[in-house]
């Protein structure tokens, strides 16, 4: 397991070095503004750009500049100063990640109960109504796009703009240690929008693996001893049939936490997905090569985690 | 309700199990009657798709969920299980009335721990705590012949062998003690010797807590070895039942000597050819008429195609039943041929029966074509 393990890990690294390496050839090579030209402002003189252009490093070539840049995050950590501000890009997303975070978690707990809750009543109500009707609203949420779902939600609940003002709108989210309170009731409609689609798929995942789960002889055994139904289903059937969940539901969270740009873009969280929007639209390579990184970061680590809760919930599974 | 001690401890009486379906109702138990005594063991035989196992799931009420339409009764110990509610039925299972399935290893959930299934089996009716449970489930698994039980209760099902699996299956329906014990296909899924020690273990248990036993198979040869009585099914019905000595000594039913000529013995000469019943069993929607097996019996004669036979007793022998057309003498005379290695249509012949029409071709043909389709 602990061989397993390593490998995993030596490979994950291998994969993270070969994404930057994309990521850093994809917008150097892409038609985007000139960086130094940006950062030049007004004073636009050819040697004023060679400055700028010296100073951030763009003088090198392209081989060179990744290598500097592969050479910092191994040696120091050091993912580069922004373009545009300056700062530290491991700052800048560390101080980014508890918003991102905060929205991603909690909207992956509206999710699990949310989805594992539809989808147990639909596989045990199967082809009823009730089933019909939770699985049709599934279709619309697993097909509707987060930002009208967000905007939708806004214009109808915001208390600012809302029909019915019910819950804080765009741009109130304060972090969690500043106002607990705030930073809940800031975050309701934003945890319902990100969780939408994913509980949908979760309910309609579920509901086929349990339905398939209580066919199985384990569920007869189960009944012949007498267990009463609620128990056969909660104990024996679900502990079964969330196996594939739980399994996609690392890489979910993970790929959320790198992607969640759409959402908190339309109800200004400040996380990590507003920074990196923020940084492509001044072409501030530094911030979208960092993001990215930690993007990958993420889904190679839930990957390898999942693997081992895997290994844990199926006791026949067993790595070598 | 005080049980009533003497009396069988289980009666079924003309019970009937359909299941409506898209295509059709399936007609899987159709009006079926015996009884299981105390300390007994009664054998029920037959292909899949005979009934037999339909009918103990809904002893146990494991039909309903399926939407089965059960008629008839089910008394145990005088009670009508058929009335019973969901949660008095609760009660029964895995209680008065414990179930061993065929595939042990599908049987045993596979996220468990063998201890964590059989403990859990001792509390659903027994007010212990988990400890005590704990140890009546160690002492289980040493009572069913599992080496080191302390030690292997906390392994889970995949860890143990195919037949050590089955004696945790069957520690577990032992777990509160049944007065009753129905055991589908225990040695189906298992290598021969492993299947020799299961039956072992069964009798045993049987002998030292006194249980009833019905045992399913489509094996003769596990019923010869343990059964008291038996009863041959076919298409849903009972074809002949008798005490397994008068029954192994003169059968009388041509689908009981299909099932006898198709076992290999070791004690026969190699030239002994294994007869195979032609046919595949028959659709339980739309089920042949008059007799249900008239398409694949050698010995049909036209008007078996018209009239339904009836359990009836034989003549001399009040206990032995038989549902077949063919007069008495014909049939002891056709068993008679074939006991001494005649084929089927030798022992036809001598008797003087005449040949079958072509479906039975029609139904020869078939053989090894089409898939056997249990329920």
């Amino acid at each position: 397991m602990t061989r397993y393990i390593i490998r995993r890990l030596l490979w994950g690294v291998l994969l993270l070095i070969a994404v930057s390496a994309l990521t850093f050839v994809l917008f150097r090579i892409l038609p985007t503004a000139d960086p130094a030209k940006l950062r030049a402002g007004r004073l636009q003189s050819p040697k004023i750009i060679a400055e700028i252009r010296h100073d951030l490093g763009l003088d090198k070539s392209l081989p060179t500049q990744f290598w500097l840049y592969m050479k910092g995050i191994f040696l120091h950590f050091d993912l580069g100063y922004s373009y545009y501000s300056n700062a530290p890009v491991k700052e800048l997303i560390f101080n980014r990640l508890p918003a991102t975070i905060s929205l991603v978690l909690g909207g992956a707990v509206v999710w699990m109960f949310a989805g594992v809750g539809v989808g147990i009543v639909s596989a045990r109500r199967a082809g009823s109504k009730l089933d019909r009707a939770s699985m049709g609203t599934a279709l619309v949420l697993v097909s509707a796009p987060e930002y009208w779902l967000g905007l939708l939600m806004l214009f109808f609940f915001a208390s600012d703009i809302g029909k019915i003002r019910v819950f804080p709108g765009a741009g109130s989210y304060v972090g969690l240690t500043a106002e607990p309170s705030k930073w809940f009731t800031s975050l309701i409609m934003p945890w319902l929008v990100v969780a939408a689609g994913t509980a949908a798929i979760y309910a309609r995942l579920l509901r086929g693996s349990l339905i398939e789960t209580m066919g199985e002889d384990y569920i007869r055994t189960a009944r012949a001893k007498g267990l009463s139904e609620r128990r056969v289903v909660l104990r024996h059937g679900l502990r079964a049939a969330i196996n594939p969940i739980v399994t996609v539901l690392g890489v979910d969270i993970a790929i959320l936490l790198g992607s969640s740009v759409l959402v908190e873009t339309v109800f200004d969280i400040p996380g990590i997905g507003r920074l990196n929007y923020e940084a492509l639209l001044r072409s501030d390579f530094p911030i979208v090569q960092g993001t990215v990184l930690f993007a990958s970061l993420f889904v190679v680590v839930a990957n390898i985690v999942v693997d081992i809760i895997y290994a844990y919930l199926d006791p026949r599974v067993r790595y070598s | 309700m005080s049980a009533p001690t003497d009396g069988p401890l289980l009666r079924v009486e003309d019970l009937r199990v359909e299941f409506p379906t898209e295509d059709g109702v399936v007609h899987a138990v159709d009006g079926i009657t015996y009884e299981v005594h105390r300390g007994r063991t009664l054998g029920i035989v037959g292909e899949s798709g005979s009934g037999k196992t339909v009918s103990s799931l809904t002893t146990l009420g494991l039909t309903r969920a399926q939407g089965a339409r059960v008629s008839g009764r089910l008394l145990f110990e005088g009670k009508d299980l058929v009335t019973l509610s969901d949660g008095e039925m609760r009660a029964i299972r895995g209680n008065d009335i414990a179930m061993v399935f065929q595939y042990p290893l599908s049987s045993l959930h596979p996220f468990f721990k063998v201890g964590a299934q059989l403990i859990e089996a001792v509390r659903v009716h027994q007010d212990v705590s988990k400890a005590q449970a704990r140890a009546r489930a160690i002492e289980l698994l040493g009572f069913v012949g599992i080496p080191d039980p302390s030690r292997r209760i906390d392994e889970y099902p995949h860890e143990f062998s195919g037949g050590m699996r089955q004696r945790a299956m069957i520690a577990m329906a032992l777990a509160n003690e049944p007065k009753l014990l129905i055991a589908d296909e225990p040695t189906t899924a298992l290598d021969v010797t492993v299947q020799a020690q299961i039956l072992a273990l069964l009798e045993r248990l049987q002998r030292e807590l006194g249980m009833a036993i019905v045992i399913i198979t489509h094996d003769l040869g596990v019923v010869a070895e343990m059964a008291d009585d038996i009863a041959v099914m076919y298409a849903g019905r009972i074809v002949e039942t008798a005490s397994a000595k008068l029954l192994f000594a003169g059968p009388e039913h041509p689908y009981t000597w299909g099932l006898l000529k198709s076992i290999p013995s070791l004690s026969g000469t190699r030239k002994e050819q294994l007869v195979p019943i032609p046919g595949t069993p028959p659709s339980l929607i739309n089920r042949p008429s008059g007799c249900h097996f008239h398409p694949r019996c050698p010995y049909s004669q036209p008007d078996h195609a018209r009239i339904d036979p009836q359990l009836q007793p034989i003549p001399g022998e009040p206990t032995h039943h038989v549902a077949c057309l063919l007069e008495p003498d014909v049939r002891g005379r056709l068993w008679s041929e074939l006991h001494a290695g005649s084929t089927p249509e030798q022992a036809r012949a001598s008797v003087g029966l005449p040949a079958p029409q072509e479906k039975l071709a029609s139904a020869a043909e078939t053989v090894g074509d089409m898939p056997e389709v249990g329920l």
